[in-house]
This record gives C-alpha cells, structure tokens and sequence, in this order.
C-alpha cells in the first residue's frame, strides 16, 4: 500500500474513523487541535456525529452518551483539558463503559505551555479520577503507531468495556511522517447492555451508584477482576538493541525514539545499552521489566517528566538492580547528545 | 369476574414499585405524568431517560424503560451524546435546580442553544434535597437553608436563578415552559406541558425543558399541605407560571 | 543517507512549508522521513522552524541538536543555528535579511540574497524559501529535484496552482546559484 504523509494528529482522527468511531466530541486546545479540525470535516461527511462542545466536560460526557447508547465514541484533548475530562472518565470506568480518549500532552502544571511533554503519566495511568479504577493506556512512539493504537483502543474499549487512552506528547500530535492507513474491519461485539429503547427486552440501566456498601463492594470486586485480567493479558512493549545490554533504558513515546539514536551511537562506540519501550502503560508491561533483571547491571529511565513512570520500573525491578533516571521539564525535548552523555555517565558509575 | 372497564391504572412506563420520595414530595406526580405522557405517545420501547444527581438519582427504578445516570449537571451532555448517534430515541433529562441551575449551567445553556433535540424536565423546589436543604441557585431571598441559617441574603448569595427566563433567550430553544402540580388544575396543564415537550422532539423541533415548581416539606421544614401552600404563596410570584418560548411550529402541533 | 535539515525563519517566510515539501520529495524517493515543526503561539509572527529527517533506515529521534544543514531565514536562526551545524556540514543564509556573515571554517555555507531576489524577480519575497531550498537540494542532494518538483506538483493546494510555475523557477534558480558557488 502505498504511504501518505500525515501529522499525528490527522492521523489519530483518520484512524479512529476507520475504526468505526460514530461519535466524535471534543474542544480545541493545542497541540491537539488539528484532530478535532479533522473530525469536524470528515465526520458529517459520513453522516457521523461532530459536536464540538461547550467544554472538555461538556465533551467527556457526550461521549459517555454516545457510549451508552452503545455506539464507537471518543474526544480528544490536551493535558488541562483531560485534566477536566477526569470526571467523565471516572463516570465512564464506574458505569463501565467503552470510550477512546486521546490525551495529546503540553508541559505542566497550570496552564504551562503547549510544549511537549509527558507529565500527565501518574494522571493518565493511575485513574486520574476519582475511585478504583484504571484506563487502559497506549503510548504511540512514531505516527504509524498513534494509527494502530487508535485501532486498537477501540478494540480493546469493546474488549473490556472499559475507557482506553492514546497518551501521546505534544510531537506526537505534530510530526508528519509517512504511514499507511490499514483498511479496519469495523466489528464492534454486541453491545446488549447499551440504552437503545427496550423493545423486545428488559429495560437497560447504566449507572454507577450503588447506595450501600454491599453492593458497591461486589461491584469494585467485579471491575478488580477485569483489572486483572487487563493486566495479564494486554502487556505490550517493544525492544531495541536489548541483546546483551547491561544498562537498560526504559523510555515511552518520543523520549523513547530520542533514546534509540542514542543508543545506536552508544553501540558503535561498544556501550552494552539496549532500549525497553513501554507501549501500554496501563496494564504496565512490569512481567517483561521483572525478567530484565537477570541480564541488566543498571536500568536508566528517561521522561518528559520529574521521574513518574520511574515508580512503576522500581516496582518492577523490585531493588534487586540500580534504577537511574533522567527527566526533562516544562516542554523541553531531550536531544540524542544528551542522552549519550547520560549514558556515558551511568556506564562509568556501574559498568567499568 | 364482573366485566368493567379499567379507566385508571399504572401507566406502563413506571414499575410497580414503592418510591424513596419523602412523604409530600412533589417528583412521584411528576414522574407520574412522564409516564403517562410517554405512555400515550406510544414511545416506551424507544424512550432514554438521563437520570440526575439529586433525590431524582434513582429514577431509573421508577421508570420502566431504557435509563442512564449521569454526573452532577452534565444530562444535557449525555442526552446529547446519545441523540446525536441515536437520534431514531427519544431522548430526556430529569433534572433538580442543583444539577441543572448550578454545577450544570454550561451544559443546559448550551444544550438549548444548539437547538438540541432532546426534551428536559426541570425540577424546581429551590433547595437542595438529597444533600440535607442547602441553598440552591432558586431558593428564594430571605429562605432559609441549612446553608443560610439566617436566610438567603442576595447581598452574599445572589439572586435566585430563573431558569425558564434565561432559557427562553437562547435561539436554539423551541419550547420553554414554567408550570407546577400544587393543584388538581396545575397537574393537568403540567401534563399537556410535559407532552408538548415530548411531542416537540418527535417532530424534530429542537430543544423542550418544562420547569416544575416543586416542593421539598422536608427540607423546607413544613407538612405537605404547608408546603404546596408555600409554594403557590412564595414561588409562584417568584417564579411566574406560563409559557416562556413557544416557536411557531410547536404551536402549530396537533 | 541520513540527513536531519533545519529550516527556521519569521512566520510568514514559509520554512514550514519548505520543509514539508523537502519530506514530500523524500517520501517521493521512497524513504524514511519525518517533519516535525516548532508548534504553538509562536507560529504567529514569531519564529517559525521544523526538522526534516530524510534517511535510509527508521527514523529514530526526530529531533536533532546537531542538525546536518540548516537554511536561516532570518537573524535569530542565523545565531542560533550555525554553532550548531554538524562538522561538515551545510548553513545556507537569506543574506536579504541575515547580513552576519558565517563565522564557523568547518562547514560548508553559501549566501544568498533570497528575499531581495524573489522581490526582484517575482514580485514576491515569499518566493525566498523555493530558492534556499533548491540550493539546498543541489548542495546536500539528499533528494532530487525533480523530486521535490514532482512533491510541489502534487502537494500545492489547487488554489494555489497558479504558483506552480513561479515556485519551480525559483527552486532552478536556487538550484543553480549553488551549482555556480560550487564552481567559482
């Protein structure tokens, strides 16, 4: 097939309408925008819905409609703007409901700037909202993979009836790159428990509230167990140059392409270092970071962040082997000469 | 069996079951001409209803047909969500002065201003009830609440919100009307409100909210007949019944 | 090959655009290329860059600190840019506007006076960023011309066709100023 170039953000919205996204509700923020620029051409041209809402909540909760009623929805966002979607995706776990959401991130905290960043990740992978619950999250590197994981969010919504999230840094939402656009085959599962009229069947409720602690116990318990079903069977990562690596960069989205060059730089000069990139951060691929310890002498993490996703590596290494981290703040992008400077440290430190 | 005619009787889109409503509380009468509405337009099987948060929160075991909740002030977001993919339901919000004259502004301003075709019932009992009586946007100046011990003070408070006026302004509305159910007559001409509102969305018209000026004896701290004579001494001035926005094409409805 | 271009100027001096063509023309090629912009309030009158990656393998980082060629459209790219040139590397200058001349010996440089001739020739200084990067192209040859002609053909809004003929004149002009640096 032959490639077409697209910014990631196009592509997201590209992809989600191959997937059979009915419903499309956001508000513009950069760098997002242009997603929801896209969305709001192309989707009444296929006689789906389009509402750009009064309001990122405003936007969350038209899409637990359009859920509810059992059909594809999703909004997108940027990180102020999914700080307001929390409530809705909370509403969504609770009720359990699938939705997409794409989270397009910009330095933080506040207002701070439209710069990318990746300090959304303890928000976007610990629930963010209130209660027990998680959203499954799927962290693109490369345009190609913001397309596939669209695809996939979808499915795996539907799979686990359950809000799935494209965390993405604001480069992700702007870079251009070729990509080819996979021809879905759009196969949502029934949905009986979607509010459609009752004919022919008992009325559908969906609701979150359950007055006594009983029942809203059982009910934790249920979404538990998905959690951990999610957990065992939907880890995914990708590798990079780990034969024989001693250190072991673990790095997400951008950081974890900018870790690549440097990594290839570092090999040529005979450095051990190989990359570990998570793609889901929820479930976090921890089994796969738990076997490394056996080989790694050191793990380096490297976040557009002040060291958040260094929790869930220490978790998973469990202390048996150093954790060093690298973060980078406020919007700025680290440079492959950075991190081969960092890499050269860490190599002197434990591996001469 | 002697033979007879049955003239009253459950209407089929409420169970048959006990409510949690306060003794005196207005909401069962109006949950009641919903389903007496929805009933006889014959639309049950394709009727979706946005329940509140509120005392209206467990509506959706009073309503027999398909339901969701929704967060605090947003059922004109969901409602519009789910109209917009599925515009083949009927699609309705029931909501207290709380969730939609306060938290949930945005959405009801907006969701009128689109011309959303989705119909709301607005209840107004100026307080907020499930939480225990605190003041709401349309407690009325001088009340007192568990929130203004010594009586709304507009100076501090402001000045309560009228919902029906404020929402007859928006374009996007066709049908806003304020009515109550203190009395046999106002039930009636609530009624025909309520199936105005209805029968506004089948034709497609856009967006339908009726205001019902309700009442809350226990919040309030009065008997049920002090309470509806309350209302009709103190709420009604306030909040003057009547037809706020009524467009050329609802009134020409059959 | 692996070639990461900067292109950075004023909003309005089309170095998005120039950029996006350059990726065009390499995904014309059949390789792997990545364009990514400086983004955000900025965009609007301020400074105006974006990082062309063009090379044989996956791209790794899309964002370099030490770019292989940089085109300065205006003073501030200028200085912040040509410290960072790779050794060997290529500054190409709108000397119109950028009138420093280039200090570093251990690059290739050319200057060129682009908004005065695009001014001269076309009527139109927005023609510029055509002529800096046909001499781009000639100097680096990390695509072709006729690459980046065929890019242009299928890339340039239908309004805006009536440009076609003038943009591709001055990508030959550009082109050929940097075959003529090369020889004198």
């Amino acid at each position: 097939m032959a490639k077409v170039l697209m910014k990631g953000n196009e592509a997201i919205a590209e992809a989600a309408i191959r997937a059979g996204c009915d419903g499309y509700f956001g508000y513009p923020i950069t760098p997002q925008t242009e997603l929801l620029e896209y969305m709001s051409r192309r989707m009444p041209e296929l006689g789906r819905a389009f509402v750009q809402g009064e309001s990122e909540i405003a936007s969350i909760n038209m899409v637990l409609g359009a859920a509810a009623a059992g059909k594809r929805a999703m909004t997108s966002s940027s990180s102020p703007g999914v700080s307001l979607k929390q409530e809705g995706i909370s509403f969504l776990a609770g009720n359990e409901l699938p939705a997409v959401i794409v989270n397009i991130m910009r330095g933080g905290p506040g207002l701070g700037n439209v710069q990318p960043s990746q300090s959304d990740y303890f928000q976007a992978t610990k629930g963010g909202g209130h209660g027990d619950y998680f959203p499954i999250v799927l962290a693109p590197s490369t345009v190609q993979e913001a397309i596939d994981f669209t695809i996939l969010a979808f499915e795996l919504a539907d799979k686990y009836r359950n809000p799935a999230m494209i965390l993405g840094d604001g480069s992700i939402g702007q870079i251009m790159e070729p990509v080819e656009l996979p021809e879905v085959e759009s196969k949502p599962p029934d949905k009986p428990w979607a509010v459609t009229g009752c004919k022919g069947r008992e009325k559908n409720i969906i609701r979150s509230l359950y007055l006594l602690a009983g029942p809203l116990e059982a009910r934790n318990v249920i979404l538990q167990k998905k959690y951990r079903e999610i957990e065992a069977n939907e880890q995914r990562h990708a590798e990079f140059m780990l034969e024989g690596a001693e250190m072991v960069i673990v790095a997400y989205g951008t950081t974890g392409r900018v870790a690549q060059t440097a990594i290839t730089r570092a090999r040529d000069e005979g450095m051990p270092v190989g990359l570990f990139r998570p793609i889901t951060l929820y479930p976090y691929p921890k089994d796969a970071i738990s076997s490394l310890v056996e080989q790694a002498r050191v793990f380096l993490v490297l976040e557009m962040s002040a060291g958040q996703m260094l929790e869930d590596v220490e978790l998973a290494v469990k202390g048996t082997v150093p954790v060093e981290f690298q973060g980078w703040l406020g919007g700025r992008v680290p440079t492959p000469s950075e991190v081969t400077q960092t890499i050269k440290e860490i190599r002197t430190k434990y591996l001469k | 069996m002697p033979e007879g005619e049955v003239v009253f009787a459950r209407p089929a889109a409420l169970e048959d079951t006990p409510t949690h409503y306060c003794p005196g509380c207005t909401h069962g009468i109006i949950h009641r001409l919903i389903g007496e509405v929805i009933d006889e337009l014959g639309i049950r099987e394709i009727t979706v209803g946005i329940a509140p948060v509120g005392c209206a929160v467990l509506a959706y075991h009073y309503f027999n047909f398909d339901t969701v909740e929704a967060a605090h002030g947003r059922a004109p977001a969901v409602a519009t969500g789910i109209k917009r993919v599925s515009p083949e339901n009927v699609v309705f919000t029931y909501q207290g002065d709380g969730d939609l004259a306060a938290i949930g502004t945005a959405e009801i301003v907006h969701a009128a201003n689109r011309g959303e075709n989705i119909t709301v019932v607005f209840v107004n009992n100026a307080v907020f009830g499930m939480t225990g009586g605190q003041m709401a946007p349309t407690t009325l100046p001088g009340q007192v609440t568990t929130s203004t011990p010594t009586g709304r003070d507009v100076k501090v408070d402001g000045y309560p919100v009228k919902v029906a006026e404020i929402l007859a302004q928006t374009t996007g509305a066709a049908y806003i009307a304020r009515r109550t159910v203190t009395q046999p007559k106002y039930v009636r001409s609530c009624k025909k409100a309520i199936k105005t509102a209805f029968k506004t969305q089948l034709a497609g018209l856009g967006f339908a909210l009726v205001e019902v000026l309700s009442t809350c004896s226990t919040n309030w701290g009065m008997s049920p007949m002090e309470a509806l004579r309350w209302l009709d001494e103190n709420m009604i001035p306030y909040y003057p019944l009547g037809d706020y926005k009524v467009i050329d094409e609802v009134k020409a409805l059959p | 090959m692996f070639e990461q271009i900067i292109i950075s100027g004023f909003g309005g001096q089309g170095a998005l655009f120039a950029g996006q063509l350059l990726t065009y023309a390499g995904l014309e090629e059949d390789r792997e290329v990545a364009w990514l912009p400086s983004y955000g309030p900025e965009m609007r009158g301020g400074t105006a860059r974006c990082t062309v990656t063009v090379s044989d393998e996956p791209i790794g980082s899309p964002i370099t600190d030490t770019p292989s060629a940089v085109i300065a459209l205006n003073p501030p790219s200028l200085e912040m840019f040509e410290p960072r040139v790779l050794p060997g590397g290529l500054l190409i200058v709108n000397s119109s506007i950028a009138k420093e001349e280039v200090k570093r010996k251990d690059i290739r440089s050319l200057r060129i006076p682009a908004t005065d001739m695009a001014r001269d020739e076309f009527a139109n200084e927005r023609m510029a960023n055509m002529i800096l990067l046909g001499a781009l192209v000639s100097m680096t040859r990390v695509v072709t011309l006729d690459s980046v002609m065929t890019a242009l053909q299928k890339n340039l809004p239908q309004r805006r066709h009536h440009l076609l003929e003038p943009n591709r004149i001055a990508l030959q002009k550009g082109w050929d100023i940097a075959q003529q640096a090369s020889k004198d």
